[in-house]
């Protein structure tokens, strides 16, 4: 059993995963019920002066049967009073001394900040979150993605927690930027010591095409709304990678984003990540999906060798480079098992009409007719020569390993993009021919 | 004895209601959206009129259940019936590729059949024939689905479809054959209500042969369409067989698709001889009609069964029991008319392959009801009267140019079970289908075919669902060859 206990920029908790800043992690009885389900920390629903809420507030973005595999909302921060959240809070505190609570804060001036800090820590909080990222509402009051979009406001506004702030302090970054490292490394500059990302996107899910109104909808209008979900993950990683391997932000990254299981949370761990929040997920299927997380994500760390999550954290992120040094003579192309096809010739059409046309449908000849075709049926047959190994077929191939992606022996030596471009200017090489 | 109706009208009613409940809305898109989309798809192939399942289906799932009963009924008019009678097993979803990911295959049958009632339902006609008439006139004899077909194609072509039919309703052993928990008739006559919509002609009470002749109605009209199916279920030639009680399957069948159900007499004891598809659906009924027993006698074992397995296996789910290797020797009378028992022999395997009795091993069956289920016979001798010169194979059966459906005497076209010797509704709709278009060319010398399925687009060759080849399915094969 590999050890999960976790230790992020000096907060401890059992493990890796807490509830993210948002409904699940609204109340002392839903942080109880967290703590009870086995969730390692719980960061509490964004503290600030309390607003009013619309109804509706959320909706979805459905595909192929599946629900929620994007979700958005409306709501903004807390609805009750900066007293009743941390008053619970340290209900919470106390009666789970091991666990991280974590109180989420939004506010204005230099002066409501320190007054926020200080009752946080008062109230027994192991850390703080700014929230840095709601993308509607807050930011039209110059709060939330305002901040979070404007490196500078946030450096200050950093730096003004930071003189008052006894706990670690972790500023929540917003996807809504053209380069989160931008901001990231404005944390780091106004002193914080973690950052977390990402908070929800910018969107709207779906239109109903009866009223004429997007969803969610109020009242004959909709708004912007913050996107989250599964759907918004390879986002989240590659925001997470990317403020991982940048030399000027250096701290600790807490990952958010569609996570839902032990493979979500693995793969944020190995881009860099070493804490997890999730949202979405609990308000799909509630606290109990921990439990799946925790022993999935155990069992991988045992087969791996890996004797704690630390030792995962940031393994894959090396190896995100930048395009230019990838190796124009590495070749792959598709395999197709014809024990394992079932003859739905969606590899075909893919790559006749969204690929190369490297794929031809062929008399069966002595390849027999697999478990399903019909006989005499034409089957798929991959072009060789044509393939340019794009991994498409092997994608929208509905049986698991059924394509491969093979890889091809050129003998070619490594030439990145770079070197081809020194070597072309020196002369010393051919230009590469382009393709017919 | 005569025999006497078995259940009150409620209990009829309900034990021949149709057995598969329609799926809601949601059950029809959580199906339709488990369909991978195949491109050139295998259950398209498997299907004789052609249907663009994925393309139907998709549309399903997108909510659009009426452009998706409009594509079905593009390729094939009688999709409603079709949807219900169709030996789905064997065809669409025995070749869906999802059989292969040892999966449940999609239930293309059933959400064919919530897109055509969708259609139904609301009345919608989803097509109108041409305004603009070709001026040829086509009749066809009988108003079986080959000739529905046909007369619904030659209708859409702009051509005029006049059907004549024997029976007072139209629609064939659709109307009047079907098991009823698969199908009731009323579905059949609102597809052929359908087809009058488009203009074509029904004159029913209408026998061809002597008045009119053939030869009249080749005279009058441009080309004939014979779509006359199969003839009188054949005789066993046992003692006894006149005594009352004795009927054959059709005619047990066509009754209670006639008159009301609770009105029709079964035995207390009945038996079944033969164990075809027709015999099986003639046992359960009788027990859904409230039969106590009712037996199915068969001279082999059940793998040499012509019935599907999936109908042996309904049989048995509805309490039926079954007489394996025993053939009938004579139904022994009560005395006062009616029946008493059937006397049976014993069979086993014969040496080279038959069957042969085993001496010494009379037993009787006590039964007040026999019903003959031994197929239906062809009708060589009244076509060599009423055409001459219309050549059949040694079967019996109806020769036609496969790309045009013409046969042997010019402007004489043939399709459904007077051609394949006995198959399902689906492959005469296609024959009819494929007749219409074949008289079309020749009217006009323009080639038609079905329209482009999106789900195909692009793919070279023969059109699949021509009806050309009978693709089967691989594992079937094996599953034949092992004997199982
Ligand atoms: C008991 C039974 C159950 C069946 N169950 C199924 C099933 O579940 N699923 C399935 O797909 N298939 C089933 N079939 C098969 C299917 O019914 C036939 O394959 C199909 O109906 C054949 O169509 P057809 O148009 O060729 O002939 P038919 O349906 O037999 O139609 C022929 C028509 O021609 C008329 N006719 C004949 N001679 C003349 C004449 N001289 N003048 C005027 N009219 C004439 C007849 O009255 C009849 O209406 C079943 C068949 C039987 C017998
Ligand atoms: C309804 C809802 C309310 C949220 N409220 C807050 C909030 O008050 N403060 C905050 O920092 N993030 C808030 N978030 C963002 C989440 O904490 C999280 O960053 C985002 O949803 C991505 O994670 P997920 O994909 O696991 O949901 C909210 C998200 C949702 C869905
Ligand atoms: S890898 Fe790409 S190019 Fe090669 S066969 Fe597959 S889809 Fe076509
Ligand atoms: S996508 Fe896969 S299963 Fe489908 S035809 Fe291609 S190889 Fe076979
Ligand atoms: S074979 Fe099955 S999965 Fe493929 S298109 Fe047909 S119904 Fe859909």
């Amino acid at each position: 059993m590999a050890d999960l206990s976790t230790h992020f920029a000096g907060i401890e908790s059992p493990n890796p995963f807490w509830v993210a800043s948002g409904p699940p992690s609204n109340t002392a009885y839903q942080c109880h019920r967290a703590f009870e389900a086995g969730w390692g920390g719980v960061v509490w629903k964004t503290i600030g002066d309390p607003i009013v809420n619309v109804s509706s507030r959320y909706s979805a973005h459905n595909v192929n049967g599946q629900r929620m595999v994007g979700f958005n909302n409306i709501e903004l921060i807390s609805d009750r009073s900066p007293e009743t959240n941390l008053r619970e809070i340290k209900e919470c505190a106390d009666r789970w001394p091991e666990h991280a609570v974590i109180a989420s804060l939004m506010t204005d001036t230099r002066e409501n900040w320190h007054d926020l800090v200080k009752r946080s820590a008062d109230a027994g909080a192991k850390g703080i979150e700014l929230n840095f990222g709601c993308p509607h509402g807050m930011c039209e009051r110059g709060m939330g993605s305002a901040v979070g979009q404007n490196p500078d406001v946030a450096e200050t506004l950093v730096s003004w927690v930071m003189e008052a702030a006894e706990i670690p302090v972790i500023v929540k970054l917003t996807p809504n930027i053209t380069d989160v490292t931008a901001a990231a490394r404005a944390a780091r500059r106004g002193g914080a010591d973690a950052i977390s990302l990402i908070n929800t996107i910018n969107s709207i899910t779906q239109v109903d095409l009866d009223r004429l109104v997007p969803e969610p909808y109020v009242g004959g209008q909709s708004a912007h709304g913050g996107y989250c979900g599964p759907a918004v993950k390879p986002i989240a990683l590659n925001m997470v990678q990317s403020c991982a391997a940048d030399e000027d932000v250096r701290l600790p990254i807490s990952g958010i984003g569609g996570i839902g299981t032990w493979r979500d949370a693995a793969e944020f761990l190995a881009l860099g990540a070493s804490s997890l929040q999730v949202c979405t997920a609990i308000m799909h299927y509630g606290f109990r999906i921990v439990e799946e997380m925790k022993e999935g994500l155990s069992d991988y760390l045992d087969s791996k060798g890996m004797a704690t999550v630390g030792e995962l954290v940031g393994k894959a992120a090396p190896t995100v480079n930048s395009w230019e040094n990838l190796d124009l003579h590495y070749k792959r192309i598709a395999a197709i098992d014809y024990d394992k096809c079932i003859g739905c010739n969606l590899c075909y059409i893919a790559c006749e009409d969204g690929a190369h046309q490297a794929i031809d449908l062929v008399a069966p000849g002595d390849r027999g007719n697999g478990p399903g075709r019909i006989e005499g049926k034409p089957i798929p047959e991959i072009v060789e020569e044509e393939c340019v190994g794009c991994n498409l077929c092997s994608l929208v191939c509905p049986v698991d390993d059924c394509i491969t992606m093979v890889d091809v022996e050129t003998g070619k030596e490594e030439l990145t993009w770079k070197q081809y471009g020194e070597l072309l200017e020196q002369g010393k090489i051919d230009p590469i021919p382009a393709h017919p | 004895m005569s025999l006497e109706p078995q259940l009150d009208p409620l209990t009829a009613a309900a034990n021949m209601a149709e057995m598969e409940p329609p799926y809601t809305q949601q059950q029809a898109r959580v199906e339709a959206s488990r369909c991978l989309n195949c491109f050139d798809a295998p259950c398209i192939t498997a299907c004789p009129t052609g249907i663009d399942i994925p393309g139907f289906i998709k549309k399903i799932e997108h909510a659009k259940d009426e452009a998706a009963g409009r594509t079905i009924l593009e390729a094939n008019i009688l999709g409603a019936s079709c949807a219900r009678v169709c030996p789905t097993d064997v065809l669409c979803e025995g070749a869906c590729v999802l059989n292969a990911r040892d999966e449940k295959p999609i239930e293309i049958g059933r959400l064919q059949r919530h897109a055509t009632d969708f259609l139904y339902d609301r009345g919608i006609r989803p097509f109108s024939a041409p305004t603009e008439k070709s001026g040829k006139r086509v009749a066809l004899v009988g108003s079986g689905p080959a000739s529905l077909g046909c007369a619904a194609e030659l209708a859409l072509l702009g051509h005029e479809a006049v059907v004549f039919e024997k029976s007072e309703q139209p629609g064939g052993l659709n109307t009047y054959g079907i098991a009823y928990y698969k199908m009731p008739p009323a579905i059949s006559l609102q597809e052929v209500d359908l087809i009058r919509s488009l203009g074509v002609e029904f004159r029913c009470g209408v026998e061809v042969g002597n008045d009119p002749t053939l030869a009249q109605l080749r005279e009058e009209f441009d080309a004939v369409f014979l779509g006359v199916g199969l003839g009188q279920t054949r005789a066993l030639g046992i003692p006894g067989e006149e005594l009352e009680g004795v009927v054959d399957a059709l005619s047990f069948i066509q009754s209670f698709h006639a008159g009301p159900l609770h009105e029709t007499p079964v035995g207390r004891q009945v038996v079944v001889l033969g164990c075809g598809n027709t015999a099986i659906d003639a046992v359960t009924q009788a027990k859904r009609l409230g039969a106590e027993s009712a037996t199915i006698v068969y001279r082999r074992t059940p793998r040499e069964m012509s019935a599907y397995y999936f109908e042996y296996e309904l049989a048995m789910g509805d309490g039926c029991d079954f007489a394996f290797e025993a053939t009938p020797v004579e139904i022994l009378g009560d005395g006062k008319g009616g029946i008493r028992a059937l006397r049976c022999r014993r069979t086993r395997p014969a040496e080279g392959g038959g069957v042969e009795t085993v001496p010494d091993s009379d037993f009787e069956l006590p039964c007040d009801m026999v019903i003959e289920a031994l197929g239906q016979e062809k009708q060589q001798e009244w076509l060599a009267s009423v055409l001459p010169g219309l050549e059949l194979d040694r079967a019996g059966r109806v020769i036609i140019d496969p790309a045009s459906g013409q046969t042997t005497l010019a402007g004489v076209y043939c399709g459904g079970d007077a051609v394949n010797g006995g198959k399902e509704v689906v492959n005469a709709v296609a024959d009819g289908r494929k007749a219409a278009r074949g008289m079309h060319s020749a009217f006009t010398g323009e080639q038609v075919s079905g329209p482009v399925q999106a789900s195909r687009h692009g793919v070279a060759g023969e059109p699949s669902g021509s009806g050309y080849w009978e693709p089967v399915r691989v594992p079937e094969r094996a599953r034949a060859k092992a004997g199982l």
